[in-house]
């Protein structure tokens, strides 16, 4: 960004104290900056554009009459949308509903850890370090590994369900797994390191003097928070949340591991079986398309309504 | 005024083609996006615009000169040795017929290696393998595309081998594109603890002491079929879809009341472990395994109603270029002597005539587990779900996978 806006800043110097040679530099810098945002743009040609493409591309094949499975031809079959639509906007719906909660979970938890690793333990470099690395570590074993070990420990034979129903918090038939419940925590253990690192990195740059700054102007912590820390965090949130949100939706490991056939079915088993089960590719590719241009209409409004300016 | 196009013969085919293209889209009018679109979507997705008409061509068969064959198959589906890390029958088969076998365990279910092969097999191409290993049902479909190439059984003298009972199948008459490599059953099984008195019926299942804890399978043949032979349908006979939205609307029921916990693939076997399941509808091969691994915990059963019967088939994919050698490979594992091998790991029903007698000398236990041969009366007692035509199959799959909340 910064490359691009280098010459328009240099032409607030008046045109006529600037020499020819000067000119010419900055118009070779303009030049260097698109060569260099060139691989870039490459590789998003590629591997992004083209793939959209194909992908809006066999949403609107049709299946001809008498065709066998898996045979599709290239039309304009717009009623895709409109049957996928009106069969599984349910599931589009709680889809976001469970990733809308994840997030929020997730933020709950994620804030405190990352505002006590950035801010309360700040010099305390080995402490701080240590638990960094039991935020990350998670990261070491595969996500659906995890989740598989959660479904055991969450079993309904296992310890904490026992321990729950010894307790009345559980009812003697109930369980943990194969609920809709199941599935929210798992949305949100699993996505929480995306949470919680882009809000630290955030907060280990805020200068402390600041929070001093609210005491000595006698607000006490938690008007300091609300008006100084959590503003000047709001980058590293807005950041967290759509790393949460934005894959939560579309995920469907948790849905498959840990929901049920009922109510928990997510949009990403739909497409996943769409195209697996029912060789419906046209259908498949109508939900994926539906479900990225309603992730990016549901980002536009949260980062207009609270976002900086940067990230649109 | 009619078409004049160009009198060299490369061009003329060139804007012939590109008119025949043009003809298509017409109907669908937006002559350019639909062209820029169709020219991406062709390319980069697992569509085919073959349409119904055009089957692939089928490759040149390079076996002599290069003497190799590759075979993709499920997990733990061929007898290995931990200790040497190789596969003991077919460093054999190399040695008697100094071809050179690649052994890959690539599937790892009919739809997601369908999904993953279909372009390249609709295109003709060469996919990396010159055996596959398909269920009935996935080798119905392949047979019926034409993806498949025909088998010279003059090369597989020991296809005779082949047991009656799987020499007749509506899918492939005469066994001319596929042959069997192991059959199983789907049934029922129990934890013995938890359900002391057993279940003889699918109903059973549904018991309220249950409630919960019952998992199905999410392969719509099986436990469809079980729900259909429950309603005393014949499923390998005739019946259609008025039987089936009855069978799917019981399944349905128990869905939404709670009865059944989660419909599983594969994994139904973790929940039988850590208890969350108590009962399940299942593959037979892997109550074994599962007792086997942690103690004798668990039964299997026909259900009274009976259960089903599937097999998977080994067929030569239509781009494979060796063909000769993969029916060199067939050839060998229909020797009763190398079937008895493989059955004796596998734990799976072992197609091959004579195989039993082999045995003798292998493991004489195992000759009496009916898992491998089963006896006759549990034979009568299993079905094999009946072939459907490609609109059923589409419409079955569709109402199956919403059934289940997909």
């Amino acid at each position: 960004m910064s490359l691009l806006t280098a010459p328009r800043s240099a032409k607030a110097k008046p045109e006529e104290t600037r020499s020819a040679s000067e000119i010419r530099a900055d118009k070779r810098r303009g030049r260097v900056g698109y060569l260099l945002i060139l691989p870039g743009f490459i590789f998003m040609l590629l591997f992004f554009v083209l793939p959209v493409f194909s992908l809006l591309a066999t949403s609107l094949y049709t299946k001809p009459p008498g065709a066998d499975i898996g045979q599709f031809v290239p039309a304009l079959q717009f009623s895709n949308y409109a049957a996928v639509l009106g069969s599984y906007w349910p599931e589009l719906v709680r889809s976001f509903a469970f990733a809308l909660i994840a997030t929020v979970a997730a933020l709950a938890i994620g804030y405190p850890m990352a505002y006590l690793v950035a801010v309360r333990l700040r010099g305390r470099k080995l402490l701080q370090g240590i638990l960094l690395v039991l935020i990350i570590a998670p990261f070491f074993t595969s996500f659906i590994l995890r989740t598989q070990a959660w479904k055991q420990i969450l079993a309904d034979e296992g310890p904490v369900v026992a321990v729950l129903r010894a307790m009345a918090l559980l009812p003697e038939d109930g369980r943990l797994t194969a609920t809709a419940f199941a599935v929210v925590c798992g949305l949100t253990y699993n996505f929480l390191p995306f949470m919680t690192l882009p809000i630290y990195a955030n907060l280990e740059r805020l200068d402390t003097r600041l929070i001093e700054a609210g005491g000595d102007l006698y607000a006490n912590s938690f008007t300091t928070f609300r008006t100084v820390t959590l503003p000047l965090s709001m980058p590293g949130v807005i950041a967290g949340t759509l790393l949460t949100f934005i894959p939560a939706s579309g995920d469907y490991i948790n849905a498959a591991l840990l929901g049920n056939n009922q109510n928990t079915t997510m949009i990403g088993q739909v497409i996943d079986s769409r195209f697996f089960r029912v060789v419906d590719y046209p259908g498949a590719s109508a939900l994926s398309f539906v479900l990225m241009l309603a992730i990016l209409f549901l980002v536009i409004l949260y980062v207009r309504r609270f976002g900086t300016k940067e990230l649109l | 005024m009619p078409n004049r196009l160009p009198d060299d013969p490369r061009l003329r085919r060139l804007v012939g083609a590109q008119l025949s293209r043009r003809n298509i889209l017409m109907g669908a009018g937006g002559l350019s996006l639909a062209g820029l679109l169709a020219a991406c979507g062709t390319g980069g997705t697992g569509t085919t615009s073959n349409g119904p008409a055009g089957e692939p061509a089928v490759a040149e068969d390079l076996s002599a000169a290069e003497k190799e064959v590759n075979w993709a198959n499920w997990t733990l589906y061929l007898d290995y040795d931990d200790q040497a890390q190789n596969y003991p029958s077919l460093e054999a088969f190399t040695a008697a017929t100094g071809i050179a076998a690649n052994y890959s365990e690539d599937i790892d279910g009919n739809d997601t290696y369908f999904g993953k092969v279909q372009a390249q097999l609709a295109a003709g191409q060469d996919i990396g393998q010159d055996v596959i290993t398909l269920t009935d049902w996935m080798t119905a479909r392949l047979i019926r595309l034409g993806y498949t190439q025909e088998l010279n059984h003059a090369n597989i003298p020991n296809a005779a081998n082949l047991l009656p009972t799987l020499k007749k199948v509506d899918f492939d008459p005469g066994r001319k594109n596929s042959l069997t490599w192991q059959s199983g059953f789907a049934g029922i099984a129990w934890n013995k603890e938890a359900v002391p008195g057993g279940l003889k019926t699918v109903a059973d299942l549904w018991k309220p002491e249950l409630k919960g804890r019952v998992e199905v399978l999410d392969e719509m043949r099986d436990t469809m079929g079980l729900m259909l032979l429950e309603r005393g349908v014949d499923i390998s006979g005739d019946w259609g879809s008025d039987e089936f939205s009855n069978a799917l609307d019981d399944l349905t029921k128990q869905i939404s009341d709670g009865q059944i916990r989660q419909v599983k693939g594969n994994s139904y076997k973790e929940d039988l472990i850590s208890g969350d399941a108590l009962a399940v509808m299942c593959w037979s091969g892997d109550i074994t395994q599962l007792n086997f691994e942690n103690g004798d915990k668990w039964e299997f059963a026909l259900p009274d109603a009976g259960g089903t019967l599937w097999s998977d088939n080994l067929m030569v994919p239509v781009g494979a270029p060796h063909k000769a050698n993969a029916e060199a490979l067939m050839d060998f594992y229909y020797d009763p002597k190398n079937a008895a091998t493989v059955a004796a790991y596998v734990n799976y029903i072992c197609p091959v005539q004579g195989a039993r007698e082999a045995m003798e000398k292998i493991d004489p236990e195992l000759v009496e587990n009916p898992l491998i041969f089963p006896s006759d009366e549990c034979l009568a007692k299993s079905h094999v779900f009946r072939s459907l035509s490609a609109d059923e199959e589409t419409d079955f799959t569709n109402r199956f996978q919403k059934a289940i909340g997909n």
